[in-house]
């Protein structure tokens, strides 16, 4: 379970994120949408305490990620680029991190024959490094190797943005897989109301900064963000 | 229009995110640009005394037979150093400026660089001495146009040749042989040349020759780069077949084998981490300057183990000062995995220590000079190992400058880290050993002085432990700040 507790961010002044509370329950897949500037970086940025609040904490797990590093070792995340080594070619990108979370070879590679249609072919013994990989290519390897190594928390910022649209649909049905799995808890930010009303069963909608809904996926939900955005 | 890119030009400038080092940086060339600009200028007014009253020679002539090899010395000097014409020429392209306009600009800008008018200060001088001591002066002047021609056709031909790899080895081979044959007696190539040169002089016509050079190498410049404004063309970032590599072997070093094989890539396939090992092959040769008694001002004993420490040293002190930037393309990425410090830096660590010990062994020819100065070598390298890798580590911390691995180009002199930390920290590095020495040398003998390094470095290794805790915590405290100053890019 994350919890988010009275979280703000301030840059110079302008604040621009400020939750009050907010729980993310355990095997829940979480769609966080908002305009830009919204606070969804920011926020995802928090979880993985690559900044520090201005006041507030967030637990994951019941540890406070900016007091321990204990959610590490089951939290994963593709926030952008600077996840990806550009030296490395995708394989041996998908092996370091296997080797930091635990994992062998084999468990990589058994992990990797499960997407090979996700990868179309593009991403395994390409002989290119991924600095070299055209940005869709780069976020599917990103997306992939931040499922290694069984993590049950699960952070995807944007993971449709780049995408083409055979590999977005085969991304929709990764996430559902994930989410049907209770032990995991994904959370996904995109700016597309459709795909996350598609796959996740829990959306907030932030806007500078502030939660201004919350809603429990249904029929209604994507008229309702529509409707929402539209103003 | 040209005001646009000068306002551009302008803006790149002050608003980098790194202006501050920039500046200083700026002010350091500058130093060293009126530097040489003083020196030529010194050389033009000396060298036609010198000339006459030495050897007896006429100047004009013996400066002539020799121009050849200040050409091509230009054109080698400018290949290394000059800096190609670059304006962030992407987002302009589809911006109603026609083509050549963009690069007028960009070659513009190079007619004023350094490297051209360097030359104005050794022959204007030189030129005014001639023409005092009787030489036609019209003809003075036509034989500047013609040398003009020829430093601005340089300027061209380098951009031309920076696009083609192999061209330079080629044209520097073929004078190095050339200069060789000379140099051993069995072919004269300036007295080919000299005459062409000293025709300049004599034939004003021949000035004919340089300035239509000169034209033709612009137009083919300038012609082969507007035709290569395209992002598949020249623009395009060149990639090449590469293989996934294993490193198994270095799995017996345990938990670190992860990050260890990592940095051996990083090293491998990095134009920016591979200077450093670069560097450290130069370091080598650093002692040189020392043991030869080359210097006069490197006399002392204690230089002895200056040197040595640069030449054992040379790969940890310029890859351990990077540490952790080395990474910083990808910060987030380790910040948000289980990693744990200590392993992450005994891999640099592994690494450095292997380094110096290969240095180590390969500045074994230094035994040339007497065990004497190979036993400074050997205690400075144990000095590196025990005292200098921890605290390279510690400084580095410090530091936080992003690296862009890809780019060659601040290898040498980056604006690193000029700040009061780390400064503090380079002292141990180097006054340290000397002082150590020192006290051992005028004490008792030289030998007392390496003992005394020698325990020095054994000693660092206790430490080890305790200095990496304290860089972990340092790691830790400032974790955001360096994220966040990794994400600011140049």
């Amino acid at each position: 379970m994350i919890a988010i507790h009275n979280l703000i961010k301030t840059y110079s002044g302008k604040t621009v994120l400020n939750i009050g509370h907010l729980e993310i329950q355990k095997g829940n897949s979480f769609g966080l949408v908002g305009n830009n500037g919204a606070g969804k970086t920011t926020l995802f940025s928090a979880l993985l305490d690559l900044i520090q609040p201005t006041s507030g904490y967030i637990e994951n797990n019941s540890v406070k990620v900016h007091e321990s590093e204990a959610w590490k070792a089951t939290t994963a995340a593709f926030i952008d680029e600077t996840f990806l080594i550009g030296y490395l070619t995708a394989e041996e990108y998908f092996y370091f991190i296997g080797e930091l979370r635990g994992q062998n070879k084999a468990d990589v590679d058994a992990l990797l024959f499960g997407f090979e249609d996700f990868f179309h072919g593009e991403i395994l013994g390409q002989k290119k490094y991924l600095r070299d990989l055209s940005k869709g290519n780069q976020k599917k390897v990103g997306i992939i190797a931040a499922l290694i190594g069984n993590p049950e928390v699960i952070v995807l910022d944007e993971p449709f943005a780049n995408l083409d649209p055979t590999t977005q649909i085969r991304l929709k049905k990764i996430i559902k897989e994930l989410s049907a799995d209770p032990e995991v808890t994904v959370l996904v930010s995109s700016h597309d109301l459709m795909h996350v009303t598609e796959v996740c069963e829990r959306i907030v909608v932030l806007d500078k900064g502030e939660v201004v809904k919350d809603l429990a996926t249904s029929q209604e939900t994507l008229k309702e963000l529509e409707a929402h955005f539209n103003k | 229009m040209f005001r646009h890119f000068f306002v551009l030009q302008w803006k790149s400038f002050w608003r980098s995110a790194s202006l501050t080092s920039g500046l200083f940086m700026k002010l350091f060339m500058g130093f060293w640009a009126l530097w040489f600009a003083f020196m030529f200028a010194l050389g033009g007014v000396a060298v036609f005394e010198l000339i006459k009253e030495q050897f007896n020679l006429d100047p004009l002539e013996t400066i002539n037979r020799f121009l050849i090899y200040w050409w091509v010395f230009d054109l080698i000097f400018r290949y290394a150093l000059q800096k190609m014409p670059v304006i962030n020429i992407k987002p302009l392209l589809i911006l109603p400026f026609p083509k050549n306009r963009i690069v007028s600009f960009a070659f513009g800008k190079t007619i004023f660089s350094f490297f051209n008018i360097i030359h104005a200060f050794f022959f204007i001088p030189f030129s005014i001495i001639l023409i005092i001591n009787g030489y036609s002066a019209m003809n003075v002047l036509l034989w500047n146009f013609g040398l003009i021609a020829l430093i601005y056709s340089n300027n061209f031909l380098n951009i031309i040749l920076n696009k083609k790899d192999n061209l330079i080895f080629f044209t520097g081979s073929i004078f190095a042989i050339l200069g060789g044959l000379h140099y051993l007696g069995y072919f004269d190539i300036t007295l080919y040349t000299g005459p062409f040169f000293q025709g300049l002089y004599d034939l004003p016509i021949l000035i004919f020759i340089p300035i239509i050079t000169w034209v033709l190498l612009v137009s083919v410049s300038f012609k082969s780069f507007v035709k290569d404004l395209y992002l598949d063309a020249g623009l395009a970032a060149k990639s090449k077949d590469v293989k996934t590599e294993n490193l198994d072997w270095l799995d017996r070093f345990g938990k670190t084998a992860t990050f260890l094989k990592n940095d051996i890539k990083l090293i491998k396939r990095n134009k920016r981490a591979r200077s450093t090992v670069l560097v450290s092959i130069l370091f080598l040769f650093y002692g040189l300057l020392f043991f030869t008694g080359a210097i006069d001002a490197y006399q002392g004993p204690v230089w002895t183990i200056f040197a040595a420490i640069f030449v054992t040293g040379g790969f940890l002190l310029s890859f351990g000062q990077f540490v952790p930037s080395w990474d910083s393309a990808y910060y987030p990425l380790m910040m948000s995995q289980n990693i744990k410090y200590k392993e992450y830096l005994s891999s640099k660590w592994w690494l450095m220590v292997i380094a110096t010990l290969i240095s180590t062994i390969l500045a074994s020819g230094y035994l040339y000079f007497g065990w004497e100065v190979y036993s400074a070598i050997l205690v400075a390298s144990i000095y590196n190992i025990g005292v200098n890798s921890h605290v390279v580590l510690w400084a580095g911390a410090y530091v936080k400058t992003p690296i862009d691995l890809t780019s060659n180009k601040k290898a040498f002199g980056d604006k690193q880290a000029f700040n009061t930390k780390t400064l503090l920290l380079s002292l141990p590095k180097m006054a340290l050993p000397m002082l150590l020495y020192a006290i051992g040398y005028y004490a008792h003998s030289p030998y007392a002085g390496y003992a005394l390094v020698a325990v020095a470095g054994v000693a660092g290794f206790a430490f080890k432990d305790k200095v990496f805790d304290k860089i972990e915590n340092i790691y830790k405290s400032e974790k955001y700040k360096t994220i966040s100053a990794y994400k600011q890019k140049n």
